[in-house]
């Protein structure tokens, strides 16, 4: 009864796609593998005959400016995300999250396509993409597409993706103005599961005083990872004030959905942090953009 | 095919369907030094470089690594030993000439960083990459680099000044910066100075072996299939399926037992296999047992064993099982012992207070979690015996055990102990010796069964969960009249060692102050939990949680300081104890209270405040409160309670002139083989390395008895001094016939003895004594002071330990989380024998009690433990440690081993309400159950 018996190397998306559609029996993607080798080991995923890695693909393990976005692929780890300099500059929040999933050695090996491909509604990279406006390049033995991040999610656990038949490439984030930040931040509980309590991602347009534009995401605040635009809507064009804060703040009831997860949070800590979050969020990325673009903060 | 380079040497293999990158390098290559603590990615322990990152080798399939540079621990030390260190002889002694090891490992080892050594080769590993990339990585660098992997001796900080000594040597190659030890304040020539640990090299460069790292020709492996519910009857089983599959060799039931199907340590209650129409007792019950060619298939063998149950009521709590109408789980019926305490009249004690106050705490269930998971291997041998290859804290205990369900006669069997990953109290009981005796003496091969994380957590005895309600009296002055407590022990489904435990608990539940009456009443109760035994504080935890936070009631409904309440009750030199025990020496709980006071208030005024138990934050950042908490406490040495306690030791000479110490008592980490070699040095003026130790091993070395109770340094510390002792002077009258001198004119100095002139080789002895028909070794079974048995008064115990704490703690008011960022610690040994392990249990005591306070808890509900993985039990890593600032305090007792006594399990016990009692000071809540759950604090800041 072995996890699996063949395991493919994949050297291109097409090499890593012909695999996976043809295998003769079960066969998925493994890209760093640290949640799929345990769920293989702990009997959460059946034995498969074919695991087709993903991790060795050129393609897939770039990360560079490409026009007026950041491309970071796929099968990038975590610890590779958090260090590069393009992402503190353009897409902190990104940075941050992947500074902070697992420890040290998962982050080597842990890779963002892996965080997103497993649609869990708070997975600290892919709250922090979604809250980014990142796309997802999707390929398929048809080509490519790009896909909204948002659109990657049927349920908790559940990706829109043809498992047999579809991997993700790579992310595309767009780079950052001056007047524009993003941050990330998350609350953990030192005893039981080790998975946040609550993460939030915020992307930030100044115009002065004003919060030009804004993107806020949550996680769990729903069965999939997703943007508060309640809450987005009622914060953009207004002056940032605490006023302001706790307007936003009062819109978290409405929007948000959270839930009693056992050992881990009840739902009132919940709703109560995130609301202490969503304040200590906005104001760090208030600080860090500055007041106009190209301007003087 | 996989091309792969391991520590510089290209491998082609073959591909093998499910392998992990860490299976490669120990079952392909041998490469054991890589160790497995969980496989769930969690400990850190197998950690590896790949292409210079480090990564988790137990879950990283073996297959990617194919066209890249694997490094292990085996193969540091080859790597960029900085080129003018190269050659020069090491500073270390028991190295020889030429450098053999990298500067970490020589900075790990001379910096008492390796205590149990399991964790050691994923620590390296990491820092040796974080190194590379940034070498002068800083004290936060190196605590976010290591963040996952995990410690349980826990001894971090010596970990982090380790890697920045090693960091210095490697930027500036000169040698590495040996630590600053606090020493005994008045050392002798070996004992009170540092000391290396003899197997701290074997453990830094990957040659050290644990038992999972033993490969026997032709052995099996074995698995256990258990219970799937609390509390049920064992309806049917059918292992024929499992029995036909193909590579099983052995199914085994409670039939096929020869000899008894029971086991445990005072009360033989715990089945070997649950029989048709026997009740499980909890998830960790075993049904039956398979040996097969390899692991895989002993697992896939479980799958097809159909066991039917008649599920019945889950009696989950203690309180619960003392009501009448709870089933009785055991023929005896729940109650495995009231204990009580009596002294005084304490409605007199009330009646004369004038406060009284009663709260009710509690206490979680806790896991050990070793990093290295349990594993026996038996092997039958050709003269008719079997062999026990296992890690385990009472080797005759097991042997014991082993041979009664075997049906043998105890000698047939041998323990061969081996090292062992830590153990804290959770190796003493049977694991799996047992299960593999039994394949291997039906299959004639040798079997090994390693739990792997999951059935550790779920199968071995945890620390008891307890209820205590206390009732304290005090006078206006602060001075105790009166406590009163009832205690509900959860003991789990099998005795263990459950009525020792909540025995300590019961005395230990009114502190170490003197007061006039004391009533105590304890229900150590049967339960479906998972068994509940000895842990690291043994019930003493549970006990002095509970008074040392109502000491701080007191006091603020006195309006008294905290420390000043502790100081004026602290028992101290003529004080009588709770049990009637008049305490005529070593007692320093005052100068543990002063040195931590001072030290306190200093720190408190350092940051600009006159009281440190007042709430203050840094400006900016007002909702990160600070403050300190002080709680002391006290802990037996030995079983006492009238149990005889003793032990063996036997010392050699050999003709090279070394010598040799032999007992059965166990090393798992704490430095009891260091302890009992500088004893042994000590008395014969030897250096160190001259004296090797054996340990744990039934046929070889004589019964040192537990390795509990904070017990091995003073018992088997004395047995073995005795032993030198009495050889030297066996030495000493054959010199003194030999050269026609008084004895008393015989020295015995680095090796030589000194005789009228003559230098002669000690080694030289051995053929004198020979000659004379004596041998040159000694046994001698040391016996401590007599004890009384509780409700007796007089001795309980022969010796206590004490200690006090101040802790500061900083409480996010916005989140609920706490951290802990100094402690300031300070503990009465009797006598600092062995310096750099006695800063290990310090530090390592400090941390396990944060994580007491903090982070663990073993969840269970209604019978089924929710913490079946190491990912859902989370135990402090380095960036949850404080600054420890440590003061030793020796107040010597008379019958201890130069004036020694037990240190192993009192650290911690003070940490956890000095932790408690600051978090009240900084944001008013008060906790009076563990663990401290930043909701609750939360709500009631909100509250408020």
């Amino acid at each position: 009864m072995n996890l699996w018996k063949t395991y493919h190397n994949a050297q291109t998306v097409s090499d890593a796609l012909q695999a996976l559609a043809h295998a003769p029996g079960e066969a998925c993607l493994i890209a760093g593998g640290t949640d799929l080798m345990l769920d293989l080991q702990q009997g959460n995923h059946p034995p498969v005959h074919t695991l087709v890695d993903v991790t060795a693909i050129p393609e897939m393990k770039a990360l560079e400016i490409r026009g007026g976005e950041i491309f970071v692929g796929a099968s990038v780890p975590h610890s590779k995300i958090t260090k590069s300099k393009i992402v503190q500059d353009h897409a902190n929040a990104l940075a941050v999250a992947c500074g902070l999933i697992g420890g040290p050695q998962v982050r080597n090996t842990a890779t963002l396509g892996g965080n997103v491909g497993h649609a869990l509604p708070a997975a600290d990279g892919t709250i922090a993409l979604t809250a980014l406006d990142a796309e997802a390049e999707v390929a398929s033995l048809e080509g490519c597409r790009r896909v909204p991040l948002e659109q990657l999610f049927a349920g908790p656990g559940k990706s829109t993706l043809d498992p047999r038949g579809e991997l993700l490439v790579g992310f595309y984030v767009p780079l950052k103005e001056s007047n524009q930040a993003s941050v990330f931040k998350r609350i953990m509980r030192p005893q039981g599961v080790a998975i946040a309590i609550l993460n939030t991602a915020v992307w930030l347009q100044r115009d002065n005083d004003i919060i030009a534009d804004v993107h806020i995401s949550m996680g769990p605040s729903g069965p999939v990872p997703r943007r508060l635009r309640e809450i987005e809507d009622v914060l953009k064009g207004l002056v940032f004030s605490e006023e302001s804060l706790n307007k936003g703040v009062a819109k978290v009831v409405e929007d948000a959905n959270f839930r009693t997860s056992r050992h881990r949070s009840s739902k009132e800590y919940r709703y109560h942090m995130a609301g202490v979050l969503l304040v200590e969020t906005l104001s760090m990325a208030w600080s860090a953009a500055q007041a106009a673009a190209g301007g003087e903060s | 095919m996989i091309n792969i380079w391991v520590n510089g040497k290209q491998h082609q293999l073959d591909q093998v369907p499910g392998e992990t990158l860490a299976d490669l390098l120990r079952k392909r290559l041998g490469l054991t030094g890589t160790k497995i603590g969980c496989e769930e990615a969690e400990c850190g322990a197998c950690t590896v470089l790949v292409d210079g990152d480090p990564v988790v080798s137990c879950t990283y399939p073996a297959a990617r690594a194919d066209g890249h540079e694997v490094v292990t621990i085996e193969g540091l030390a080859a790597l960029t030993s900085p080129p003018s260190l190269q050659g020069t002889p090491s500073p270390l002694p028991n190295l020889g000439e030429e450098r053999a090891l990298h500067p970490l490992q020589e900075a790990f080892i001379t910096h008492g960083a390796i205590q149990c050594g399991f964790c050691t080769p994923g620590q390296i590993m990491t820092a040796y990459a974080l190194l590379e990339e940034q070498p002068n990585a800083t004290s936060k660098e190196i605590r976010k680099a290591l963040k996952d992997t995990l410690c349980r001796c826990a001894g971090y900080p010596s970990i982090e000044n380790a890697i920045l000594a090693a960091a210095e040597s490697m930027r500036t190659g000169e040698p590495v910066v040996p630590p600053k030890i606090d020493l005994s304040s008045d050392p002798l020539k070996t004992i009170g100075d540092v000391n290396i640990r003899p197997d701290a090299v074997e453990k830094a460069n990957g040659a050290a072996l644990f038992t999972d790292d033993l490969v026997f020709e032709d052995m099996l492996f074995a698995r256990v299939k258990r219970s799937e519910y609390p509390h049920a009857i064992l309806k049917s089983l059918n292992v024929e399926k499992a029995r036909a599959l193909n590579g099983v060799v052995s199914v085994l039931t409670a039939e096929d037992i020869p000899g008894h199907n029971d086991h445990g340590l005072v009360i033989y209650d715990w089945p070997v296999l649950v029989g048709i129409g026997e009740s499980v007792r909890y998830m960790g019950d075993a049904v039956a047992i398979v040996a097969a060619e390899t692991e895989a298939i002993a697992k896939e063998a479980l799958s097809l064993i159909k066991a039917e149950f008649n599920p019945l009521e889950v009696v989950d709590n203690p309180v619960r099982a003392r009501q009448g109408d709870a089933p009785d789980l055991h023929e005896s019926g729940n109650l495995l012992k009231h204990i009580k305490v009596r002294k005084g009249d304490v409605e007199e004690g009330f009646a004369d207070a004038d406060l009284v106050i009663e709260k009710t705490f509690f206490t979680q269930t806790t896991d050990h979690a070793f990093i290295e998971p349990e594993c026996s291997i038996a092997r039958p041998t050709e003269d008719g015996r079997m062999e026990i290859y296992v890690g385990s804290q009472i080797p005759y205990a097991d042997r014991n055990q082993v041979a009664r369900a075997l049906g043998w006669p105890e000698k047939r069997v041998r323990v061969l102990g081996q090292l062992m990953g830590g153990g804290f109290g959770g190796k003493e009981d049977i694991a799996g010796q047992i299960h593999a005796a039994l394949l291997a003496d039906k299959t004639g091969r040798p079997v090994k069964l390693l739990f792997d994380r999951q059935e550790s957590l779920l199968v071995h005895p945890k620390r008891h969960a307890t209820q205590i309600k206390l009732k304290a009296g005090a006078k206006k002055d602060g001075r105790l009249t009166a406590v009163r407590s009832e205690l509900y022990g959860d003991t789990g489904a099998y005795a263990s060692l459950g009525e020792k435990v909540m025995g300590r608990a019961t005395a230990h539940s009114s502190g170490p102050y003197e007061l006039p009456h004391m009533r105590a009443d304890c229900y150590a109760m049967y339960t479906n939990n998972p068994p509940a035994g000895a842990f690291r504080g043994f019930g003493a935890l549970q006990g002095q949680f509970a008074i040392e936070n109502m000491m701080d009631y007191i006091a603020e409904e006195l309006e008294m300081d905290p420390v000043e309440i502790r100081r004026l009750n602290a028992l101290q030199v003529g004080s009588t104890t709770n049990t009637g025990q008049i305490l005529r020496e070593s007692t320093g709980l005052m100068e543990c209270i002063e040195k931590v006071d001072s030290e306190m208030r200093r720190l408190a005024k350092v940051d600009g405040y006159e009281s440190p138990f007042s709430p203050h934050s840094a400006p900016g950042t007002s909702h990160l409160v600070r403050s300190w908490g002080f709680a002391v406490a006290y802990k037996n040495t030995g079983f006492g309670g009238g149990a005889p306690d003793k032990a063996g030791a036997e010392v050699e000479l050999y003709a090279d002139g070394t010598l040799e110490v032999r007992t059965s008592s166990a090393e798992l980490g704490q430095g009891l083989v260091t302890v009992l070699q500088m004893v042994a040095a000590e008395e014969f003026a030897l250096p160190p390395e001259r004296v090797k130790v054996l340990v744990m091993d039934t046929d070889l070395t004589p019964d040192g008895g537990p390795t509990t109770a904070s017990r091995q340094t003073y018992v088997t510390g004395n047995a073995a001094r005795y032993a030198a002792k009495t050889l030297k002077e066996a030495i000493t009258s054959t010199l003194a016939e030999k050269y026609d001198q008084p004895p008393n004119e015989i020295r015995f100095i680095e090796g030589l003895a000194q005789v009228n002139g003559h230098k002669v080789p000690l080694g030289d002895a051995v053929a004198l004594m020979k000659a004379e028909g004596r041998e040159p070794k000694v046994m001698y079974e040391y016996w401590a002071p007599e004890t009384q048995p509780l409700g007796e008064g007089g001795d309980m115990h022969f010796a206590f330990s004490f200690a006090a704490q101040a802790v500061e703690v900083e409480v996010n008011t916005r989140t609920g989380e706490v951290s802990v960022p100094r402690v300031v610690v300070a503990n009465d040994v009797g006598k600092a024998l062995n310096p750099l392990g006695l800063q290990g249990q310090i530090e390592g005591g400090v941390v396990m009690g944060v994580g007491h306070a903090l982070t663990e808890n073993y969840i269970i509900e209604g019978g089924v433990p929710f913490t079946d993985r190491l990912a859902r039990y989370r135990m402090p890593n380095i960036t949850q440690t404080p600054e420890i600032i440590s003061f030793i305090v020796e107040h010597p007792t008379e019958d201890g081993p130069y004036g020694a006594k037990g240190v192993g399990e009192i650290v911690s016990i003070p940490t956890i309400p000095a932790i408690t009692n600051a978090i009240y000071n900084a944001i008013g809540v008060r906790i009076n159950s563990l663990p401290v759950d930043q909701e609750v604090i939360v709500k009631a800041l909100h509250d408020n």
